[in-house]
């Protein structure tokens, strides 16, 4: 199946902004950080089709999943 | 801070000065100084721009102190704008200027009768005020620039740009940071109209000969601010997200999670989003040779800020913040950095606050004053309200005001007071906080963007109604006590997942003052300041049906989550309640 992957802020340093990937079926979102050598420690937002999920969440084929740090403003 | 100043504009001869204890404040500071002040001493049927009403400028608990993150200036009054009280906050020099020199509070009070300009002179010796009138009309950078050359580099200046002294409801005061840049601006509720109505265009802060204030304990205090410290630069917010990319890292959050609102609050994504995103902001920012980082006054550990420069190296202005980028980004459909930076220059220099400009520019487009997208409309109609154009005017008195004008239903205000960067339909929570506080449609005042998006101090679920009241009650207890210390708010990131950072802003406050501070006694504080402030308003006139959003929030579901704002006026008539 096919996944849009987003990364932002420091989780884009070597890596990517944006990437069309293919995973097998039933992939969770953990998988995918694990893929991605993410650290789950720093992980802060993940959502799935705009809506937060967490990371035992099952990706479908033309999901959008956004991978963000622990980020504050406002 | 022991003593309190008063300013008598309206004095039969010219303005009088005169000094008091401060008596039943002390101990108190910033927005608990403000809005305990206000509430006794202002009529709250008094016209805002009237000689009843009162501007009282005062530093946090713990301004003026070595304490990081103490430079927070709060500013309270009736608000022209919302006819609330209010209290408004900065960052920049003057907190902890004005603390050194030993005021709890300057209050302007009265109005005087002529056209004639003021000026102020606070130091060590007392305070003078004098008549200036060529600085009639002179908007805040070439102001201070001016008021450099005669005061020189080693003081803090507060000011108010034209709009201020033409009384714009969006009009702002501007406090110089350490690099003496008028761009921290108490913004919201037009608390530079009521300077412009006391005739008052700058107050001059020089604390030469002056100490930093001294704790009770200071071996004490030296510790708990050392813990303090290395607890804001553990957290991932205050230690690595913000100084890298500042606040403005929210707007690609923002725009993921469909709660970014667009074109006037028509849409919940912004396909030009990562074009404004704090990411490509900070990569521009340090490529044209600006910076990514900066404090807005020293002794900030956080140092959200930065330095934004035009493509030939120059200063256009410091990084916009994520609600101006916001505001005048994706609220007006433009994707351009360098229009909004010139924009938030032109906030800064004119006088207004940006929130509430920036929004006002969405509604005047969606009443087809420019078209959606227009960068040069946008500077055009900003123009308006630097000339002080009757079209200007309009603009320049905010969004609630234009809507009227122009016709425009949808109008995104509570109590008059624009809507910041988050929408209430898809983050349930910050609708609450828009709704019920004090001060009108404010984000900062019960951040529940924080729970509901961030997912720092908990996790609320932003598309449910459950909790969200309790949560921005909360929220909005701590708030109200944080504005009170001089703190800068984004402590809270760090305080509300790290006890032990929290402990150590117990131990400041409390070995500071000499004093046993506790998490019970900070609930206190924001209770008595939400009461007092809560209390005023009501003697304003204002009831539980003024704490509901307009209507369009709760009737027109917005993309891509399809909802509406549904918390039930029963449990929002609540939030008071405890």
């Amino acid at each position: 199946m096919n996944v849009t992957v987003k990364l932002f802020a420091s989780f884009q340093k070597g890596r990517f902004t944006i990437e069309q990937r293919a995973y097998p079926a039933a992939t969770t979102v953990r998988e995918v950080v694990t893929g991605l050598a993410i650290p789950e420690q720093e992980l802060g937002i993940m959502m799935v089709n705009s809506r937060h999920v967490k990371l035992d969440q099952e990706l479908a084929d033309g999901d959008t999943l956004a991978l963000f740090p622990l980020l504050g403003g406002g | 801070m022991d003593k309190i100043a008063r300013i008598d504009l309206g004095a039969e001869g010219g303005p009088k000065i005169s000094f008091e204890e401060v008596g039943e404040y002390t101990g108190l500071g910033g927005r608990a100084l403000t809005s305990l002040f206000v509430a006794k001493e202002v009529n709250p049927l008094a016209h805002p721009l009237g000689a009843e009403n009162k501007l009282v400028f005062a530093p946090g608990m713990l301004s003026g102190t070595t304490g990081s993150m103490t430079g927070r200036l709060s500013v309270g009054c009736k608000s022209p704008l919302t006819g609330t009280i209010k209290e408004s906050n900065a960052g920049g020099q003057a907190a902890q200027v004005l603390a050194r020199i030993g005021y709890a509070a300057i209050v302007l009070e009265g109005k005087p009768a002529g056209d004639d300009l003021y000026k102020i002179i606070v130091n060590k010796d007392g305070i003078t005020i004098e008549k200036d009138n060529s600085l009639k009309l002179m908007d805040n950078y070439p102001l201070v620039a001016k008021l450099r050359g005669q005061y020189g580099d080693k003081v803090a200046y507060i000011t108010i740009g034209s709009a201020g002294e033409r009384q714009l409801l969006a009009a702002s005061i501007a406090c110089t940071d350490p690099e003496l840049r008028p761009t921290r601006h108490c913004g919201r509720g037009g608390v530079g109209a009521v300077m412009g109505s006391k005739r008052v265009k700058a107050i001059i802060l020089d604390d030469a000969g002056m100490k930093m204030r001294a704790p009770k304990d200071p071996e004490k205090f030296r510790d708990a601010n050392r813990k303090f410290v290395e607890g804001l630069r553990k957290h991932p917010v205050t230690g690595e997200g913000l100084p890298a990319y500042g606040t403005n890292v929210l707007t690609n959050v923002l725009n993921e999670a469909g709660g970014y609102p667009t074109r006037n609050f028509k849409g919940g994504v912004f396909e030009g989003g990562a074009k404004l995103s704090g990411e490509a902001q900070a990569e521009l920012e340090i490529k044209r040779g600006g910076s990514a980082t900066h404090g807005c006054h020293r002794g900030c550990v956080i140092q959200c800020s930065g330095i934004f420069n035009d493509k030939d190296g120059n200063y256009v202005t410091k990084q916009p913040e994520y609600e101006t980028v916001w505001s005048h980004g994706g609220h007006c459909g433009i994707d351009n950095l360098d229009t909004v930076a010139k924009l938030d220059y032109m906030d800064d220099n004119i006088g207004v606050d940006t929130i509430e400009m920036g929004v006002t520019i969405g509604v005047a487009m969606d009443a087809g004053l420019a078209e959606f997208g227009d960068s040069e409309g946008a500077i055009r109609l900003m123009e308006e309200v630097g000339k002080g154009t009757p079209l200007g005017r309009v603009l320049g008195c905010g969004a609630e005001i234009t809507g009227k004008v122009f016709g425009v239903e949808k109008v995104p205000v509570v109590k008059g007071q624009a809507l910041p960067a988050y929408d209430p339909r898809p983050i349930q929570g910050i609708g609450v906080t828009y709704a019920t506080t004090t001060m009108g449609a404010d984000h900062t005042a019960g951040y529940a963007i924080a729970t509901n998006i961030l997912k720092v101090g908990g996790d609320v679920d932003p598309l449910k109604t459950e909790g969200q009241v309790e949560l921005s009650r909360n929220l909005q207890i701590a708030t109200a006590a944080i504005d009170s210390t001089g703190m800068c708010l984004f402590i809270a990131f760090a305080i509300m997942d790290q006890p032990e950072t929290f402990q150590a802003l117990l131990d400041m406050l409390g070995s500071f003052y000499g004093i046993e501070m506790t998490g019970d006694d900070v609930v206190a504080l924001g209770k008595k300041v939400l009461s007092a402030e809560r209390d005023f308003n009501t003697r304003a006139g204002f009831t539980k049906h003024h704490d509901r959003l307009p209507r369009f929030f709760y009737t027109d579901p917005i993309a891509p989550h399809n909802q509406v704002f549904s918390v039930p006026d029963e449990e929002i008539d609540q939030l008071f309640n405890w």
